[in-house]
């Protein structure tokens, strides 16, 4: 127990590891709060699938061989987020099969575009590493950290102002319409936010894992509580309690950031449905 | 004049028209009840009085002190809905949203008025409990609640017994009753006929074109009524 200590205080000397840290704390935070609204919206996937937009768009930034990837990662996945969350129940395409196309459609361009004009020795590693974000949040620079920084606290600030009216357009969209709140504006909002965290939580855990960063946390702490507040609450803390020891475990172990953080979210989440399931719930 | 008017309305879909010819004129204290076939343009009647979809032609008026946004609307419940975690409470509150306009959080008068409204309802003491714990009945209460914290001059139900069992749904109706008496005006769609008869003094029945409206005696004196009722004992 000592040695392990020992070896993180000597780890946490390194810049990097404090800089994955506070990355890690402030991506689970966001992706958490968030993460309530979209799976009671019954939009789960949209994680998953804007991800994959944002690989395919980092693809094309690679190939352009843009020196700043996210100013054009950030605002393609912004507009394919908006167009998932605000097309509507009346549209031809339903939700669940417009994100799948998306997806995957994506992921497939992406995938494509690289192996064509990719200057690169290393391709498999390179699409490797943007899928499961395997070292990418060790090599953080300071301005990757304060632009992480800027947009979770936007995202917190945004989250915690309009609150009440994410609640309401959350459990009853006609409703808050109806009375005259507007809620496609809010949507838009919502869409908007979530493809930001989407494109900073790439570094974290690769597009592939991203979902679960968003899903785990939220699914987890519904079996616990039982009010909307303490939802939210519980979920961004366990959603930061588990990716610090997914960072502290794989820095120890050697083991793949993200897959490490999931796995992390997993456990909690079976141990919350027990003890929903002990305590009646 | 009248609180709200629609005046030759016709409403529908991407071209498709579900509502036409359509020219009704709601009082205060008034208890309409809208009936007809599934498929008859109840749902989209609601939807264009609050506004949720424009009206193809004509024009739906408000009057006598009334806004769009003073009507409260009970909706059928969603899939989202039934396991929601969130306390009655704070779905109660969600109703005064719109007196909120950019204030991000709710005041003190707020939170008074939905503490009253759940007390007008009789559901003070779910306050604190899980909404998707309560029984179908209870759920209804909260969500009536809500609508009058939105509004408390007229409010809009749609199928506000759908899935309830008899007693409850006896008890929403005589709640809804109550509301009527201390002045609201209420709008309620319904598949229940023998409940409309009973309770709401005008009745719209609808067929794409509104085949009847007019006050609840007259309504029933008609061969449509009968041929509705399907030989249902009326009295």
């Amino acid at each position: 127990m000592i040695n392990v200590i020992e070896t993180l205080r000597i780890y946490f000397q390194y810049p990097f590891v404090k800089y994955a840290i506070i990355v890690g704390v402030l991506i689970s935070l966001c992706s958490s709060l968030l993460g309530v609204t979209l799976v009671l919206k019954r939009f789960s996937f949209i994680g998953d699938g804007l991800s994959h937009v944002a690989f395919g768009a980092m693809a094309i930034a690679g190939v352009l061989r843009l020196a700043n990837e996210t100013l054009l990662v950030l605002p393609i996945t912004v507009i394919c987020a908006i167009i998932l969350i605000s097309r509507g129940k009346n549209a031809k395409i339903q939700g669940d099969a417009a994100i799948a196309m998306l997806s995957v459609g994506a992921l497939a361009i992406g995938y494509l575009l690289l192996n064509i004009f990719s200057a690169s020795a290393n391709l498999s590693g390179d699409v490797c590493s943007t899928l499961f974000g395997s070292t990418s949040i060790l090599t953080l620079s300071p301005v990757d950290v304060w632009v992480c920084i800027g947009f979770s606290v936007l995202t917190i600030l945004v989250f915690v102002l309009f609150y009440n009216k994410i609640f309401s357009v959350t459990f009853d969209e006609n409703f808050a319409q109806a009375t005259g709140v507007k809620a496609n504006i809010y949507n838009l909002l919502i869409a908007v936010i979530i493809a930001i965290i989407i494109v900073l939580a790439m570094n974290l855990v690769g597009s592939l894992l991203i979902s679960a960063l968003v899903i785990f946390p939220s699914l987890s702490s519904m079996r616990l509580c039982k009010s909307f507040k303490s939802v939210i609450i519980c979920s961004a803390i366990l959603s930061v309690i588990c990716s610090v020891t997914g960072i502290l475990i794989s820095i120890l172990g050697g083991t793949p950031v993200g897959s490490t953080i999931v796995a992390a979210e997993i456990i909690v989440f079976f141990i919350c449905c027990l003890i929903g399931n002990v305590k009646g719930i | 004049m009248a609180q709200l008017s629609c005046r030759d309305v016709s409403l529908g879909y991407e071209g498709k028209t579900v509502v036409e010819e359509l020219n009704i004129e709601i009082q205060k204290g008034d208890y309409l009840c809208v009936v007809g076939e599934n498929g008859a343009g109840k749902s989209t009647l609601l939807k264009a009085l609050l506004g949720l979809i424009a009206p193809n032609s004509g024009e739906i008026v408000f009057g006598d002190g009334l806004n769009r946004n003073d009507i409260g609307y009970l909706p059928q419940q969603t899939i989202v809905q039934r396991d929601f975690p969130a306390s009655c409470f704070e779905i109660v509150v969600s109703g005064c949203l719109n007196h909120c306009g950019l204030r991000p959080f709710y005041s003190k008068q707020d939170k008074k008025r939905a503490a009253l409204n759940m007390e007008r309802l009789g559901i003070e003491s779910l306050k604190k409990r899980c909404y998707r714990e309560l029984s179908g009945g209870q759920q209804q209460r909260v969500l009536l609640a809500r609508a009058l914290c939105a509004a408390d001059k007229m409010i809009v139900l749609d199928e506000p017994v759908s899935g309830l069992d008899a007693v409850a749904s006896e008890e929403m109706y005589s709640i809804i009753k109550k509301l009527n008496n201390e002045g609201i005006t209420v709008i309620m769609v319904s598949h229940d006929i023998s409940a409309a008869t009973e309770y709401a003094n005008k009745i719209l029945h609808l067929e794409k074109k509104p085949l009847f409206f007019g006050s609840k005696e007259e309504y029933l004196k008609r061969d449509i009524s009968k041929k509705f009722l399907g030989g249902a004992e009326c009295d």
